[in-house]
C-alpha cells in the first residue's frame, strides 16, 4: 500500500506505533523512563540515529551485497551512535552519566534494525528519513507518555519542577512508589497498550 | 573465591538482566510462548554470554583502554570511543563462528539452538553485559562469573515467563489485553517478585 510522504510520518504514532504494535525496542523504553530528562533525551538520540541511519542505507542500498547487509546495517547505525554517544559526554556529561548503557544499546535497538532493513533497503532516500523520523517521534511519543506518568506519581514532579507537593516536603501528595520501580513502567505500558488496541480493533491478537 | 560467587549471585537474583534492566525484552517477549523454545534461546544466551563477555574484556584491557597500546609503542592512546563497533562486531562473528561450529561438530544441538542463534546479534542483553562489564571495570576472572551470571538470569526469567503464559492460554481477559498486554502485566508481576530478592546481601 503506497502511502503519502504526511502518512509516513504520522502513522507510527498511533496506528503502527513501533512499540505498542509491532513490540520493538521495549528495552530501552523502559529502562530509561524513570524521569523525564532522560527519557527526552533518549527520544532525541533515538529519533535522530533512526531517521539517518535509515537515510544512509537507503542512500547505499543499490551498493550494498545482499548476503551481508546485516553486518552493513550494523556498521552505520554503530556509526552513529558512537557520534551520538560522543556529543553526549562532550556536552552533557550528567545525563550522559544517568543514561549509563542505554545510549549504546541504540545499537541492538530493533526498531532501528528493523526500519533499515524493512523500509530503508527497498525505498528512496526522501522516503526512508521521513519514515525513519516518523518511527523515531512515534517511539519518542510512548517514552514521554510512560515517563510524565511515572515521574508525576512516582516523584511528584514534571521535567524535575515540583507540581504535587509531597508529604515529605510538608505538601499533601503522598509519592507512589510502584511508579519508581520497574514494575511500574510495565504496568504503563500495558495499559497504553490496552487504550490503543480498544481503540484500533484491528490490532488486537486474535487466539 | 566469595568474591566471585557474589558477582554471580547478584548477576543472576538482584540485577536480573530481563527484570531490572529491561535488556533483551524484544526476545524475551517474542520466544517465551513455549517451555521448550525458550528454554533453547536461554542456552544460547549463556553460551554466547560465557563467550563474548570476557572477550570483550580482553579486548577493553588489552587494545581500547587508555594506556592499554603502550607495548606497541603507543603510550596515552585512548580508543575506548570505538567500543561499541567492536563489541557488535564480536558479538556478531562470535554468533556467526558458533553458528558455523555448531552445525558442523554438534548438528544435534544446532538443530535444537539453530533458530535462535542469529537472533541474538540484536539482543541487547548481550551488548549490554558487556557494556556493564566496561562501566563497572570488571577484571578477566570477574567477567567470566559476570557471562554465566548475566547469561543465567536471562534463562531463569524466559523460562518463569514462558511456563507462566502456558498456563494463562486458558485465561479469558478484556480483547484489548489479550496476548501483548497480558504478557507486560504478567511480566511487571515477576519483576515485583524479583525486587524481594534485592534485599538479600552477601
Amino acid at each position: 500500500m503506497p502511502e503519502t510522504k504526511k502518512e509516513l510520518l504520522l502513522n507510527p504514532f498511533f496506528q503502527r506505533n513501533p512499540i505498542a504494535l509491532l513490540v520493538l525496542g521495549i528495552c530501552s523504553a523502559l529502562a530509561v523512563t524513570g524521569s523525564m530528562d532522560t527519557a527526552l533525551v533518549m527520544s532525541i538520540c533515538l529519533t535522530l540515529v533512526v531517521a539517518f541511519s535509515s537515510l544512509i542505507i537507503s542512500l547505499i542500498r543499490h551498493q550494498i551485497p545482499n548476503t551481508v547487509r546485516i553486518g552493513m546495517q550494523i556498521t552505520v547505525i554503530a556509526t552513529l551512535v558512537i557520534l551520538v554517544d560522543q556529543i553526549l559526554k562532550a556536552f552533557f556529561y550528567d545525563l550522559a552519566k544517568q543514561l549509563s548503557v542505554y545510549v549504546g544499546l541504540i545499537i541492538t535497538n530493533c526498531i532501528v534494525m528493523g526500519r533499515a532493513e524493512g523500509f530503508a533497503m527497498s525505498h528512496a532516500p526522501l522516503k526512508s528519513f521521513i519514515d525513519g523520523l516518523g518511527n523515531g517521534l512515534g517511539y519518542a511519543f510512548i517514552l514521554m507518555t510512560v515517563s510524565f506518568c511515572r515521574e508525576l506519581l512516582g516523584s511528584g514532579t514534571v521535567f524535575g519542577y515540583e507540581v504535587l507537593p509531597l508529604v515529605n516536603n510538608e505538601g499533601w501528595y503522598a509519592s507512589n512508589g510502584l511508579m519508581v520501580l520497574p514494575a511500574g513502567a510495565f504496568f504503563l505500558i500495558a495499559l497504553i497498550i490496552w487504550a490503543l488496541r480498544t481503540i484500533y480493533p484491528d490490532q488486537q491478537e486474535k487466539e | 573465591m566469595s568474591h566471585y560467587l557474589e558477582i554471580l549471585l547478584t548477576s543472576l537474583f538482584m540485577e536480573n538482566m530481563v527484570l531490572s534492566f529491561f535488556l533483551g525484552m524484544c526476545t524475551f517477549l517474542a520466544i517465551s510462548k513455549k517451555i521448550n523454545a525458550a528454554a533453547g534461546l536461554g542456552c544460547a544466551v549463556v553460551l554466547i554470554q560465557v563467550i563474548t563477555v570476557p572477550i570483550n574484556n580482553l579486548i577493553y584491557q588489552y587494545l581500547l583502554k587508555q594506556n592499554a597500546l603502550t607495548w606497541a609503542g603507543l603510550p596515552g592512546l585512548d580508543l575506548t570511543f570505538l567500543g561499541l563497533l567492536i563489541y557488535i562486531g564480536v558479538i556478531a562473528a562470535t554468533v556467526q563462528i558458533l553458528e558455523m561450529a555448531l552445525d558442523r561438530f554438534v548438528p544435534a544441538l544446532y538443530n535444537t539452538l539453530g533458530i535462535f542463534l542469529p537472533l541474538l546479534t540484536v539482543n541487547c542483553a548481550i551488548l549490554g553485559a558487556s557494556l556493564f562489564m566496561v562501566e563497572r571495570e570488571y577484571t578477566f576472572g570477574e567477567s567470566v562469573f559476570y557471562g554465566i551470571g548475566s547469561g543465567g538470569s536471562f534463562l531463569l526469567a524466559v523460562v518463569a515467563l514462558a511456563g507462566i503464559r502456558e498456563k494463562m492460554e486458558y485465561a479469558d481477559p478484556p480483547a484489548g489485553l489479550q496476548g501483548l498486554g497480558l504478557t507486560f502485566i504478567t511480566t511487571g508481576l515477576m519483576a515485583l517478585a524479583f525486587m524481594g530478592l534485592a534485599g538479600i546481601s552477601l
